[in-house]
């Protein structure tokens, strides 16, 4: 087989895996646009600040030591202790329910009825927020991030595919695992919302908030729920992520890779952010193999996701799956 | 007392449709470009201008371009970063290639080539709408970012990638370059500004600011009553892309001398300046103003002081100032979601009675 084939073969395997994380925080989008219709541009940023509070509990930091040591002329550190890895993510878990309480009391109950706009804007100021707020709570050095997830090549992959092509292919680990707990997690998303009683009021919120309403279910509930869940899928995506290259301000970043991921496989859809992730995952590292590297300078990973969003747009302007636009005057 | 329209009789066309129909605004207009053309050139020092004035004055562009967009024409775009690096790179290759000719018609040519890149940027928004495509300009805004790094021949193949800007004249008066002295800058952008903001005011206030408001309030509806959304959507993204490119221009060339697109011209910047209009109120070119006043002096004011005051470390103070910002526009959002220009208006409203108020 040519080596541009084989290249390209393992650059799809690589892209699948990176979509993979693509459509994880793409989920956390969809689920808060389903249920509240917010545009939920915080999403990156509580993967940050989920990593950073794990690794913060993992090691026993002492939170805001860097503000009560400018305050108080001390110098606290650390705590004499450290959290298992297990604990530390229940401990961050819950942080993060408490986070969607937070959100829910101080912020979006005032914003009821308000343009989408508005919300949106809302949300973008949480995110600044809550990045100042975890970079004051943990610090803003890079941080590694080790829950005890292999890293590194699979070296049985590698060797099948010497055997059988003359060339390993070299596919981390950590994306192997990371595969595995997106499908896991939405598999267990799906179960929830199928087949559990709140999952049902979730799906009765999506479709019609005043119906919903009308027949007992508790907006604000379904709200925090939804947050939360959300938080969950950050904190998913935030351990993911961190693992792989450090826990920095950067992370935040993955929440702007996500938006053409959402649009692609449009706003309302579960199966579409999964789909739009892979495509995306695929499409902007082979374009990058095939043509950004050889002819165009390199590093067009940074807008090729948007264009072909964009142009996809043009001629199917809800998305893959998203629900038909219908538009009356 | 003062803000009333009781006695104040037109007797000419002319009169009925000026700009500012009621006397006190009118003086009140008069008085503010008064001080800021005579009376703040005197005392304008590098410290003010460098930090408050200038920042202040070229944001405002941005903000009022930005307004045109999404305030009047309700096209949400969060690709000004972008925008504002087309302005840039086009006057340094304009001023770069034809050093003969005028700083200020390079500026304005500058603007007329970002309202070409803006135009064709906003042709997906006749199929795209809402935050579909607020997304889809992130488009512009990465790929052009890219571009400008990639590609040599817009920074002149120089080996740092930066562009600098040389140094220009007006009457003889240094405008850009290291030997421009704090009044310059600061006169030079005060006159883009107030050509850029008469002409916003003008165009609001006219049939094209009536079409970008009725495509704003519904397109469809719009559509039916004959405005032709094509034409409307377009001419609201060229001539906010327009205003956007000067500010650019004046962001590059003016204000920082020496840019790197990726720092100068990021994602970031987009949110800043929509901030700014959000936070100044959607559709009024005095919120713009407002906006650019409170989002430039705000960082200015914290770090004076956690930084001055309190001795605090310059990271830490940094990252309080971030958790601030990002606070203070959720209680705005929250207290009063139409910006600084509904305080405006309320206050005006309530000078109309004061002090009868029954």
């Amino acid at each position: 087989m040519p080596d541009i084939v084989l290249y390209a073969a393992e650059v799809t395997l690589n892209g699948l895996m990176a979509g993979v994380l693509y459509a994880l925080v793409a989920l956390g989008f969809v689920l808060i646009f389903k249920a509240s219709g917010i545009f939920n541009y915080a999403q990156g940023v509580l993967a940050l600040f989920a990593a950073l509070t794990l690794v913060g509990i993992q090691r026993g930091q002492v939170p805001f030591a860097h503000l009560i040591n400018a305050m108080t002329g001390k110098h606290y550190t650390n705590f004499p202790w450290e959290i298992p890895a297990l604990l530390a993510i229940l401990l961050t878990a819950a942080v993060m329910v408490v986070l969607a309480i937070i959100i829910e009391k101080l912020v979006l109950k005032h914003l009821v009825n308000q343009a989408p706009i508005i919300l949106f804007m809302a949300t973008i100021g949480m995110a600044y927020f809550l990045e100042g707020f975890g970079d004051v709570m943990w610090g803003s050095d890079i941080k590694t991030l080790d829950v005890g997830l292999p890293q590194g090549l699979n070296e049985m992959i590698d060797n099948t595919t010497y055997n059988w092509f003359g060339y390993g292919f070299f596919i981390d680990n950590l994306d192997i695992v990371a595969s595995v707990v997106a499908v896991l997690l939405v598999t267990a998303l799906t179960l929830f919302s199928q087949f559990s009683k709140q999952g049902r009021a979730l799906r009765a919120v999506a479709d019609d908030h005043q119906a919903a309403l009308s027949v007992g279910i508790s907006l604000r509930f379904i709200w925090i729920l939804v947050w939360s869940i959300a938080g969950f899928v950050a904190l998913v995506a935030g351990v993911m992520w961190g693992s792989k290259s450090g826990v920095q301000f950067s992370l935040s970043l993955i929440a702007l890779k996500a938006l053409p991921v959402l649009m692609l496989g449009g706003f309302t859809s579960i199966p579409g952010a999964i789909v739009g992730g892979l495509i995306i995952g695929v499409g902007e590292k082979l374009f990058e193999l095939l043509i950004g590297a050889p002819f165009l300078g390199g590093a067009t990973e940074n807008w090729f996701a948007y264009v072909l969003a964009l142009v996809f747009l043009v001629f199917r302007p809800q998305g893959l799956f998203g629900e038909k636009i219908i538009e009356r005057v | 007392m003062f803000y009333r329209e009781a006695g104040d009789f037109k007797t000419s066309y002319g009169e009925d449709s000026q700009t500012f129909p009621i006397k006190f605004d009118r003086l009140r207009y008069f008085a503010v470009l008064a001080i800021a053309f005579g009376v703040v050139p005197l005392f304008i020092n590098d410290y003010w201008a460098n930090a408050v004035a200038v920042p202040f004055l070229i944001y405002a562009i941005a903000a009022i371009g930005l307004n045109i967009l999404v305030g009047y024409a309700g096209q949400v775009s969060l690709g000004t970063g972008g925008f504002m690096a087309v302005g840039a790179y086009a006057v340094y290759k304009l001023m770069t290639a034809f050093p003969e000719v005028s700083i200020f018609i390079h500026v304005i040519l500058a603007g007329g080539i970002t309202a070409a890149v803006g135009v064709l940027f906003g042709l997906p928004s006749l199929r795209i709408k809402g935050f579909y495509l607020a997304v889809a300009t992130l488009a512009a805004q990465f790929f052009l970012v890219w571009l400008f790094n990639k590609v040599p021949w817009f920074y002149n193949y120089s080996a740092s990638g930066q562009i600098n800007a040389p140094d220009r004249t007006i009457f003889g008066v240094f405008v850009t370059g290291a030997q421009t002295s704090a009044m310059a800058k600061y006169l030079f952008c005060l006159v883009m500004l107030t050509l850029v903001a008469l002409v916003a005011r003008n165009l609001t206030r006219g049939t094209v600011g009536r079409k970008w408001m009725a495509i704003r309030d519904m397109d469809i509806a719009a559509e039916i009553i004959g405005v032709n959304p094509l034409t409307t959507k377009l001419s609201a993204f060229a001539v906010s892309s327009f205003f956007i490119g000067i500010a650019g221009a004046l962001f590059f060339a003016v204000y920082l001398g020496a840019a790197e697109v990726g720092e100068a011209f990021g994602i970031q910047k987009s949110f800043l300046i929509l901030f700014m209009v959000i936070i100044g109120g959607l559709g009024s070119i005095f919120g713009s103003f407002a906006g650019a006043a409170f989002l430039v002096l705000l960082p200015v004011f914290l770090k004076n002081v956690l930084v001055g005051t309190l001795g605090w470390p310059t990271d830490l103070a940094a990252h309080i100032e971030l958790m601030i910002v990002g606070g203070l526009i959720v209680v705005f959002l929250i207290a009063e979601p139409h910006g600084l220009a509904q305080l405006w208006r309320v206050a005006k409203e309530k000078l109309r009675l004061w002090p009868f108020p029954h």
